[in-house]
């Protein structure tokens, strides 16, 4: 592994296994994040963005599963020593435990939903602190205020006795990003950060976290269904449908050279500030499946305008590059097919 | 401008919510004033977009136009298929009645507004049988067919539950049941905010289709600067209560003359990599509508304010044909909009 | 003309039909069906329903019929083989012990006494339509002691017989309370609900009012007030108008409460702008989408009642002797010298238990099936 790879994720499957069947959640999934890149995940609904991540972070909830692969993780206090398979730990464990929320952070999308009503902002912070380093109060507090002065919140040490429900949207989500901070993480994992608030609040947190992020050279996982939020933020672009990677590479060649018919169908459909009034948008026909309905091959076949009969309705395509950078899951070109089980 | 009538003029319109005391008396304390005195007109066959982050009152602007609320104050003069024209602002259900099938309304969530114990064809069909009074279910169901067709499902559907559509299948019965009894205003509230990406091209499409085939008027609800730009001829921006501009679509993207526009273009995020340094984000964030700012609603968050514009509210005035603004400072700002 | 952009055929598969069609309540049904543990609390329900409806079938001696040198009699097992399949009991003789002149009975295992199904016994009355009697265990020799499968009372009174009966009196009791209240409940419910203002203000106080005062009080006071010389018949009524009138509340309450968000629904507004009457939207479109929250409220209603019954009727305050009910059996329980001495008294307590899991089994079942689309 790359040195500079800090995580790494192998041929991921997760599995809900419901009453109405299994649906294969994520399915064989591979991506790596190195040391102060972003790496997007973009995808619509079903495509498996969130279940990835918390698969990463080993919070899927039952009837859901991790059923294969690997998530190879490098600690940060051991630079020689071989990184470590964050599945064979035990989900509740205690090294879990420390690796989560502290050398890997989590913004959620719903921060009115991830803190308590009950508690002051000060002391739930405070609390993220001391549950993983061994400090004082006073300490905790000082690293405290010093967060979230850097996330922009004005009088820091007056807000931290404040409540929840007494902040708006935008600072409440400030304070989910001084939370996720406080440990000082290596790997930051945002969940949808800007999907609950307005654009002008959205644009200053993309801000934030892109000033945070070259500033402490993070790694840290974005995901999204906006691809204008990902065009803004992300490094690196994984592409998602339907459990499956479609296409990954640099965002300049995501956005400006897309290989995948998914890729660059999704592209041209979105209208944009710069497109011409009334214009009819190209689509994408049809809608997404239902995950326990995913058609058998290459999930995107119904609604691909490059459709090969007989091949991509039997076979799945596996990644393959295109460059060195970029890889494709695609029939059109090559023909790495995945086994059939 | 002049050769397309009036459908519908908005004059002065406004909705207070009360505030009340905790107490047990509950005595009004106070009022939000989510809409407060707006006024712009509709014309047949256009789509005016109505922008905004949440709090400005866009949607209850909508609802009230719907009368799916009564307004606190203003009229509401829709003309009628006959060319006659009524204030339906404060009137009465029952007088509402003749008017209902006239004017129709897409919401944002598919999911929320199909009634989940009815199947398509009843949902659909409930407007015919109330308003239309087409008692025959056989009549109904061939009218429902027709329609289902029209926004591109299959007619067979009518016996199907909502919940075996997708967001975007159940998008299209909302426009069906809309277009039912051939409405001459349609309000969309963001009609494709909901659904995932790669439907929200087929509905904007579909609606541009109808449009074109029907003559529709549509008042066009988003927040999304993005797809207003794509779809509307001309554009309403609200703050806070109350309108700070409105112009044809092309000059107020070109040259917005709000500062509020402005960063409001500028906080788009675009869909493009190679454009990432434009974004400038404005200070501060929307405040309470119970407790708007003096003078200028948008003074404290606007990078160009002044001590007049604190003490002073600015009028709502003409500074282009057709483009109209709410700003103190209008002649000496050149504000940045869309640079192609 | 829209077919490049549309391939509906692509997503809803063909097979997926039976559910696209399905109505919700068929959708609630299949949900149900999953849940094992509530299906077979609908079974046992529907058994102690069928047993209400017609507990003379089942029983084996006339409930009310007291035979003085019969009291106390332990229960009696009945024997399905007999060096081959038969059906009969082994007659139980009592003897006055001569020091504690109390009576003791054995099993003689020598005398039998013949069984048969569907044998004749004690004319009995059909739903109150006409007579038969048939019943499904009957002696085959009418001459013979009778057989006492829960044994007997201290009057010598059939206990099996008399919990079935017991079981007609006390559940439909605890449905006719509910059904009561529920109507009650919905309609002031739906009032304070759907207007909202001073109406609602004032049933809200009303409600706090009633669920303010401690119930058993206002029972004891209640019952109380019953005239002592009303008949069996009259008793019932007043008892299941009491339980009603102090059960409303919760049910209100819900009701209330689920108006309130579904009058916000966006389909009630779609409802309003397609022209709608404030009737037909409560009914055709809000009521329906309650529907299967009000049968779960109710099912899960109907154990409490049958508890309220129970306790009020073994306090003595709810039905009195020579009506039937499982209160009125547990009374014979009461104290502890019949205890001791008959301990088979309190098996009405068993079927009370069993019908009160049954039903709250069942409707925490549909209460989960209720919201499909959770």
């Amino acid at each position: 592994m790359n040195p500079d790879i800090i995580l790494s994720i192998r041929n991921l499957k997760t599995r809900f296994f419901l009453d109405e069947g299994t649906a294969k959640a994520v399915d064989g999934v591979s991506f790596d994040v190195s040391r102060g890149q972003v790496v997007g995940i973009v995808g619509e609904s079903g495509c498996g963005k969130s279940v990835t991540i918390k698969s990463i972070l080993g919070i899927v909830q039952k009837p859901g599963e991790v059923v294969g692969g690997e998530i190879f993780y490098r600690r940060r206090d051991d630079g020689v020593q071989e990184p470590i398979n964050l599945r064979d730990l035990d989900d509740r464990g205690e090294e879990m435990r420390d690796i989560r929320g502290n050398e890997i952070a989590l913004i959620p999308q719903e921060p009115m939903a991830a803190l308590s009503p009950v508690h002051t902002i000060g002391n739930q912070l405070i609390e993220a602190v001391r549950l993983h380093r061994d400090v004082s109060r006073e300490e905790a507090a000082n690293i405290c205020i010093a967060r979230m002065g850097e996330v922009g919140i004005s009088n820091p040490e007056e807000r931290m006795g404040v409540y929840s429900w007494e902040l708006s949207g935008g600072l409440r989500q400030r304070v989910m990003i001084a939370m996720a901070l406080v440990c000082g993480p290596k790997l930051l994992i945002a969940d949808e950060p800007t999907t609950a608030i307005d654009v002008t609040t959205q644009a200053q947190v993309l801000n934030l976290l892109r000033r945070l992020q070259k500033e402490q050279n993070l790694a840290m996982i974005f995901i999204t269904h906006d691809l204008g939020v990902i065009a803004q933020i992300a490094d690196y672009v994984v592409v998602m449908y339907l459990g499956r990677v479609m296409e990954q590479g640099p965002v300049d060649d995501i956005f400006h050279n897309p290989q995948h018919p998914y890729t660059s169908a999704l592209l041209a459909s979105i209208p944009t500030i710069h497109s011409g009034t009334r214009e009819e948008l190209p689509t994408i026909g049809g809608s997404i499946p239902h995950p326990f309905n995913r058609p058998k091959g290459c999930p995107f076949y119904p609604r691909c305008p490059g459709f090969i009969p007989g091949k991509c309705d039997r076979f799945t395509p596996v990644p393959s590059p295109v460059s060195d950078k970029q890889s494709v899951a695609c029939f059109l070109h090559s023909d790495a097919a995945e086994e059939t089980e | 401008m002049s050769e397309k009538s009036v459908l519908l003029e908005v004059k002065g319109l406004s909705k207070f919510f009360p505030i009340r005391s905790k107490g047990l008396r509950r005595k009004i304390i106070g009022q939000v004033r989510a809409v407060d005195d707006v006024s712009f007109s509709i014309l047949e066959g256009e789509t005016l977009g109505l922008v905004g982050e949440s709090g400005c009152g866009k949607t209850t602007t909508a609802r009230c136009i719907m009368r799916a609320m009564t307004p606190s104050g203003g009229e509401i003069l829709f003309r009628k298929g006959d060319g006659s024209i009524t204030d339906i602002a404060f009137m009465s259900e029952r007088e509402l009645f003749p008017i209902r099938g006239d004017i129709q309304m897409i919401f944002q969530d598919p999911y929320a507004s199909l009634n989940p114990r009815m199947n398509i064809l009843d949902i659909i069909g409930e407007s015919l049988l109330v308003i239309g009074g087409i008692k025959d279910r056989e009549k109904r169901s061939q009218r429902v067919g027709e329609l289902l067709e029209l926004v591109g499902l299959r007619p067979e559907y009518m016996q199907r539950f909502p919940h075996a559509f997708s967001g975007g299948q159940r998008q299209r019965v909302v426009i069906a049941r809309a277009l039912a009894l051939n409405p001459r205003l349609v309000v969309a509230d963001e009609p494709v905010s909901a659904l995932d990406v790669s439907v929200q091209a087929q509905v904007l499409n579909l609606m541009l289709k109808l449009q074109d085939e029907f003559n529709l008027t549509y008042l066009f609800v988003a927040h999304d600067l993005s797809v207003v730009k794509h779809f509307c001829d001309r554009v309403v921006v609200m703050y806070l209560g109350k309108i700070v501009e409105l112009a044809p679509t092309e000059a107020l993207f070109q040259a917005p003359k709000h500062p509020y526009t402005s960063a409001l273009m500028g906080a788009v995020p675009e869909a493009d990599p190679r454009r990432r340094a434009d974004m400038v984000p404005l200070e501060g964030e929307v405040p309470s509508p119970a407790n708007p700012p003096s003078g200028c609603h948008f003074h404290p968050r606007c990078p160009h304010a002044t001590d007049l514009c604190a003490k002073e509210a600015p009028a709502f005035e003409e500074h282009a044909p057709g483009h109209f603004a709410r700003c103190h400072h209008v002649a000496e700002l050149n504000l940045s909009g869309v640079q192609d | 003309m829209s077919s490049e952009t549309l391939s509906p055929d692509q997503n809803l598969p063909e097979e997926a039909d039976a559910i696209s069609v399905a109505p919700n309540w068929k959708l609630v049904w299949w949900r149900f069906k999953k849940h094992k543990l509530a299906m077979i609390s609908g079974i046992i329900v529907i058994f102690i329903v069928i047993i209400a409806a017609f507990p003379g079938f089942f029983s084996t001696q006339d409930p009310s019929e007291s035979r003085t040198r019969g009291s106390f009699i332990p229960p009696q097992a009945i024997q399905f083989w007999d060096n081959g399949p038969a059906l009969f009991a082994y007659a139980i003789e009592g003897k006055r012990n001569p020091r504690t002149l109390k009576m003791e009975w054995i099993t003689s295992e020598t005398k039998k006494v013949p069984l048969r199904l569907f044998g004749r016994g004690y004319e009995w009355e059909v739903l109150g339509l006409f007579k038969t009697d048939i019943h499904l265990l009957a002696l085959v020799n009418p001459d013979d002691p009778p057989v006492h499968i829960l044994g007997t009372d201290r009057l010598g009174r059939d206990q099996w017989s008399r919990v079935l009966h017991g079981t007609q009196v006390s559940l439909s009791i605890g449905l006719l309370a509910v059904f009561l209240s529920t109507i009650i409940g919905i309609v002031l419910g739906g009032i304070s609900g759907y207007f909202g203002g001073w109406i609602d203000m004032f049933i809200q106080r009303l409600i706090e009012l009633l669920q303010s005062i401690p119930p058993i009080p206002i029972w004891l006071a209640l019952s109380a007030s019953l005239p002592r010389t009303w008949s069996v018949t009259q008793g019932y009524i007043a008892i299941t108008a009491i339980l009603a009138l102090i059960t409303w509340t919760g049910l209100a309450r819900e009701v209330r409460g689920r108006f309130l968000v579904l009058r916000e629904e966006d389909f009630v507004v779609a409802a309003k702008l397609s022209g709608c009457s404030q009737l037909r939207i409560v009914f055709r479109h809000m009521v329906p989408t309650m529907s299967s929250h009000i049968i779960a409220a109710v099912t899960l209603a109907i154990p409490v009642m049958i508890i309220n019954e129970t306790f009020l009727s073994f306090l003595g305050l709810g039905l009195r002797p020579p009506a039937i009910s499982w209160g009125v059996l547990l009374q014979e329980a009461q104290n502890l010298q019949s205890v001791a001495l008959a301990p088979w008294l309190m098996l009405p307590g068993v079927a009370v238990i069993i019908t009160v899991i049954a039903l709250n089994i069942l409707g925490d079942g549909l209460r989960d099936a209720a919201d499909p689309y959770h």
